[in-house]
């Protein structure tokens, strides 16, 4: 008995540990190893801290990758007060009949490829568009505005792919909150501000954090939604990644990059748990 | 601001309001493409130009509907095989993992456990650089040792299929785990009891009570996999996906083929997420 345990134990154990260290541990310690090395003036690879130096020495890489970091922040935060009176909608006001059906309804559009719905939006805004057109029709504009190719609209694009993931566990907590809370609060003669600040919110907060961090990192790590939205100026951190290896081939260059991309991502994460006070599996179950 | 306590009138029509405009705009840009898809134009725009079904079923010199175009049809058919074998994988890695971490005991198992969680918040490509990274110098590796030339190790349909695996997995692992916390261990042991091996549980007992989640898992590793693009870019050789091959097309300008490709997507995924929330029941799962 305790011995056919233990054979459980390691058929379990054996393939997990072989996804984990084969496909997750082993190729980020390797991309690490490859952001240290490059080669001297004769051409033999040498270990180095050059990639890290040129990143901090080219403005266009830095400022790349703070803009990439602010915007990040931004979409999780307009995602956040964009999606949070929806899922209040869904599980507090609406009549619980409809609830179900809602949360499918929002759920939808986010089972489609994410490049299906950046193709839609380039139809509706370019300057051939759908909008366009609507807006001439109307004789609102005079002459096609390029609507597409630039912040507003990557912005937006970021936002509408990141829904789902700030959505979900917002509807979740708030699905558990006692309606009784809240009818307390207004018998004692609270205010909808107050209500909101002082008992939704903070009971929503787990709610908040996973779809804050989800939403960061998902923002962070895009590559379709800034280079077919923002168009040939939207400089995202991960063209540049994609560039290194891709255009320039430079990978040891790129996988600077990319390490320090990672870092950030974790760094925020971490800060996120931290003043949330969760554990990364709390937040993503 | 509840159902029990209404609010003002201005402020219910306000909120309601509000909540049409959202499903407007999350609506607007899958309609307008499905639309578009039958406009009988050269370009996905308007104006309308009349209802047609060439760009499905055409096979001409001027219009290649999608049924004819060799190129989005072979991606589709790689797209197919990709998310076949990915979520054949994670589903079986997957599962392990969650009887691993939710029932057996061993030293390190907070750590394990919490790196089985990091793929799903390593950016999709990182994952694909560091894959091709690995993968590069472990085939150098092997090329100057052993002599031999391995396919796998460059960018090719395995490699994409590992990394897809790579994050996947953890996602599997989490709905089956989820799952596995609400047996009923007294099930297991009145088995043991009766004189059921280990394996016999796990086969008669154990997995017919995990199937909703298996196959609810295993439809959303299919779909996560088929529509994978960020850690697939940097894995994918000669036999691109579908939606590196729509991304290659849509940057270099566009036809109302992608429309027709979109407007299929768009019916099996709705399908497919419509079978699935009926089979098992669950709605907030992602």
């Amino acid at each position: 008995m305790r011995r056919e345990t233990k054979i459980g134990l390691y058929i379990f154990l054996a393939p997990v540990l072989m996804w984990l260290l084969l496909l997750i541990v082993v190729p980020h310690i390797d991309l690490f190893i490859m952001s240290l090395r490059g080669e001297d003036d004769l051409g033999e690879a040498i270990w180095t801290l050059d990639n890290y130096h040129s990143f901090f020495s080219e403005r266009i890489y830095w400022l790349t990758f703070a803009r990439t970091a602010t915007y990040a922040l931004l979409v999780t935060l307009l995602t956040f007060l964009i999606t949070f009176p929806v899922a209040f909608y869904i599980t507090k006001v609406v009549h619980r009949r409809y609830s179900a059906f809602l949360t499918i309804l929002l759920l939808m559009p986010f089972w489609v490829s994410e490049l299906v719905r950046v193709y839609g939006w380039m139809i509706l805004l370019r300057e051939s568009g759908v909008i366009n057109h609507l807006l001439l029709g109307m004789g609102l504009l005079e002459q096609p505005v390029e609507l597409l190719y630039n912040d507003v609209s990557m912005v937006m694009g970021l936002v509408y792919t990141s829904m789902l993931f700030m959505a979900v566990p917002l509807i979740s907590s708030l699905e558990g909150m006692d309606d009784n809370l809240i009818e307390a609060a207004h018998d004692l003669g609270a205010s909808k501000l107050t209500i909101f600040l002082r008992i939704v919110i903070p009971y929503a907060a787990p709610g908040i954090t996973s779809g804050a961090i989800v939403v960061f990192m998902l923002t962070l790590g895009n590559y379709l939604t800034p280079n077919l939205m923002g168009g040939k100026n939207s400089l995202w951190f991960t063209e540049q990644i994609y560039n290194q290896f891709i255009a320039s081939f430079n990978w040891n260059q790129g996988a600077a990059f990319g390490f320090l991309l990672l870092l950030l991502s974790s760094l925020i994460i971490w800060a996120g748990l931290r003043l949330s006070r969760q554990d990364l599996g709390r937040a993503l179950t | 601001m509840i159902r029990t306590l209404p609010g003002s009138r201005g402020y219910m029509l306000g909120y309601r309001v509000y909540i049409a405009l959202f499903y407007l705009f999350l609506f607007a840009p899958l309609a307008i493409t499905c639309i578009l898809a039958f406009n009988d134009s050269n370009f996905p725009s308007l104006p309308w130009k009349g209802f047609t079904l060439e760009w499905f079923t055409a096979d001409t010199l001027e219009r290649v509907g999608i049924f004819h175009d060799q190129n989005n049809l072979k991606s589709i058919w790689v797209s197919f095989q990709t998310a076949f074998f990915v979520s054949l994988l994670s589903l079986l890695v997957g599962t392990m993992g969650a009887f691993l971490f939710e029932q057996e005991q061993f030293r390190f198992k907070q750590g394990l456990y919490f790196l089985a969680l990091t793929p799903l918040v390593i950016p999709g490509v990182i994952l694909g650089i560091s894959l091709l990274l690995a993968a590069n110098s472990a085939g150098l590796f092997v090329e100057e040792r052993l002599g031999i030339d391995l396919a796998l190790l460059r960018p090719s349909f395995w490699l994409v299929v590992l990394g897809q695996f790579s994050f996947i997995t953890t996602f599997v692992l989490l709905v089956v785990s989820a799952r596995l916390r609400k047996f009923d261990p007294t099930l297991e042991e009145a088995a043991l009891n009766l004189g059921a091996s280990r394996l016999d549980v796990i086969r008669l007992i154990v997995i017919p009570f995990l199937k909703p989640a298996l196959i609810g898992a295993g439809a959303v590793a299919f779909l996560m996999s088929f529509e994978n693009f960020n850690t697939t870019l940097f894995l994918v050789g000669s036999d691109t996906t579908l939606p590196i091959n729509l991304y290659l097309q849509v940057r270099d300008g566009s036809t109302p083929v992608i429309n027709a490709i979109s407007f299929l997507l768009i019916v099996g995924t709705s399908l497919l997420a419509v079978t699935n929330l009926l089979l098992s029941g669950q709605t907030t799962k992602a």
